[in-house]
């Protein structure tokens, strides 16, 4: 298990780290073709040679329609997910926001886990719970994020990058031991902006659901960390 | 797991097709600065720190927008965040104010799709639903539904392609609709019970409920329904169910 977290820790800080090398080129590398851009552009010149409106110089009216919009952000995502009396195992999956304003924003999410083995199945020398395709678990659910806490990470002395951290609750369901449940989410996470269109988020989520597979109805809180990495389009 | 990856891509295909539909051809657009100045922020928020302003009859290009933010581009290549309030004070090429506003009511009404997501109950069991809809006119559309239920006793799914919704008052504040539908319903008695097989039966529904336009793309949603499923036993099976939820529209 240790090692597993090992592992986990140094993929964070492995991507955290290639973030830091790949962005600020990238970030340079597009500053540049804007500007060389802006270069080319015949309507950019004549501005720059007289700021007065020339009645023969055509420029498009700017209506809001044609403004490309970057609110929804695609992500995949791995980490670890803590399945109650079950272990702890990797999970995996994908996500789609919509930011419906700078606070709030819509998320779904589906993800993929599989669970181990109780310490009864362990103990008991030859019980077994649940066969193979049981401890598949599968979830969705759609929850409400708020922006709790926008602000800037430095880095570097010469970069900042956006971040926020933020809440978020919702609803959704679980695949588990042959059967779907109902479930509840709420968590937290944390989103670094690493370029125009990339964005690095850690987040931490309690799933709740009840269940009785282990012979009493109870809640249960299955808790996950994972790593998203998400693309704005 | 075929199940929750369908529910997943049903969702997504959804959100793209809106977004695509949404999606622009990239145009240079630029606008003048009319104010004595607008204020440029280092992120698309209120609280990041102004570093620049552009002063009156100065051009900016038009990059991108988040959500209220719009990244701009000033003629000396400086990028940064300007809010929807400050941009409308901008003029267009012609002279005239720069038309940026929020989806109002009267996008609301004039919808062509709408997304959401319900929960509630489905005669005691705690249920979810996703939704998209198509508006033929202010008055009808046509929805479909994925809703997973879940209980002590069974899960149900359900799906619908077809589902019209009648909105006498679709200008009303709060817009209230009528519901007839059809669809499918699969049963699944939970596996630590004794086996008894898994069904799929159709049903019929009738319903009434609530819309409301929040802010922007936003809406509130309440809906009551009721199901009539069509088993092959000697009797039909009536179930009541309870949802409330949010959506989104464009």
């Amino acid at each position: 298990m240790e090692s597993r977290f090992r592992v986990f820790l140094l993929t964070i800080t492995f991507a955290l780290s290639a973030m830091s090398v790949t962005a600020p080129a990238l970030a340079a590398e597009k500053s540049e073709q804007k500007s060389a851009a802006a270069g080319d552009n015949p309507a950019n010149e004549v501005i720059q040679q007289d700021p007065v409106i020339q009645p023969n110089v055509k420029r498009r009216e700017v209506k809001q329609a044609d403004i490309e919009t970057e609110n929804f952000e695609v992500g995949v995502f791995v980490g670890f997910l803590s399945i109650e009396d079950f272990g702890t195992n990797p999970v995996y999956g994908a996500s789609i926001d919509y930011h419906v304003t700078e606070d709030l924003f819509i998320q779904g999410r589906f993800g993929l886990s599989k669970a181990g083995t109780t310490s009864f199945e362990r103990l008991g020398g030859g019980v077994t719970l649940l066969n193979d395709s049981q401890r598949e678990y599968l979830y969705y659910n759609v929850a409400i994020g708020y922006n709790l806490l926008p602000g800037e990470a430095f880095l570097t002395r010469d970069s900042a990058y956006n971040t926020s951290l933020y809440l978020i609750a919702g609803a959704g369901n679980t695949e588990f031991a042959g059967d779907d449940f109902f479930t509840i989410v709420w968590g937290a996470g944390y989103a670094i902006t690493a370029s125009d269109w990339l964005a690095v988020h850690m987040d931490f989520r309690d799933h709740l659901f009840d269940i009785n597979v282990t012979g009493e109805d109870k809640t249960t809180h299955n808790l996950e960390a994972t790593l998203n990495a998400t693309f704005y389009f | 797991m075929q199940k929750c990856f369908t529910t997943f891509v049903f969702l997504v295909s959804f959100l793209s097709v809106s977004s695509i539909s949404y999606a622009a051809e990239s145009e240079e657009h630029f606008v003048k600065v009319a104010d004595p100045y607008i204020e440029m922020h280092t992120g698309p928020g209120r609280g990041y720190p102004i570093f620049y302003v552009a002063a009156r009859d100065e051009w900016v290009q038009l990059l991108y927008r988040k959500t209220d933010w719009f990244r701009v581009q000033t003629e000396d290549g400086k990028e940064g965040w300007v809010s929807a309030g400050q941009l409308s004070m901008t003029l267009n090429p012609s002279g005239e104010r720069v038309d940026i506003r929020d989806p109002n009511e009267k996008d609301f009404v004039v919808r062509d799709w709408e997304y959401g997501a319900t929960i509630g109950d489905f005669e005691g069991l705690s249920v979810i639903t996703f939704y998209g809809g198509y508006h033929f006119n202010e008055n009808v559309s046509n929805e479909f539904i994925f809703s997973q239920a879940s209980g002590t006793v069974s899960s149900k799914t359900i799906l619908s392609l077809l589902n019209i919704i009648h909105e006498p008052f679709p200008e009303w504040k709060v817009s209230p609709f009528f519901t007839l539908g059809t669809g499918w319903i699969r049963t699944e008695p939970k596996s630590t019970l004794a086996a008894t097989r898994d069904r799929t039966d159709q049903y019929a529904n009738y319903g009434f409920g609530a819309r409301m336009h929040l802010t922007k793309r936003f809406l509130l949603r309440v809906e009551y329904k009721n199901y009539v499923i069509f088993t092959s036993r000697d009797d039909n099976e009536e179930i009541a169910e309870w949802k409330a939820g949010f959506g989104f529209f464009f």
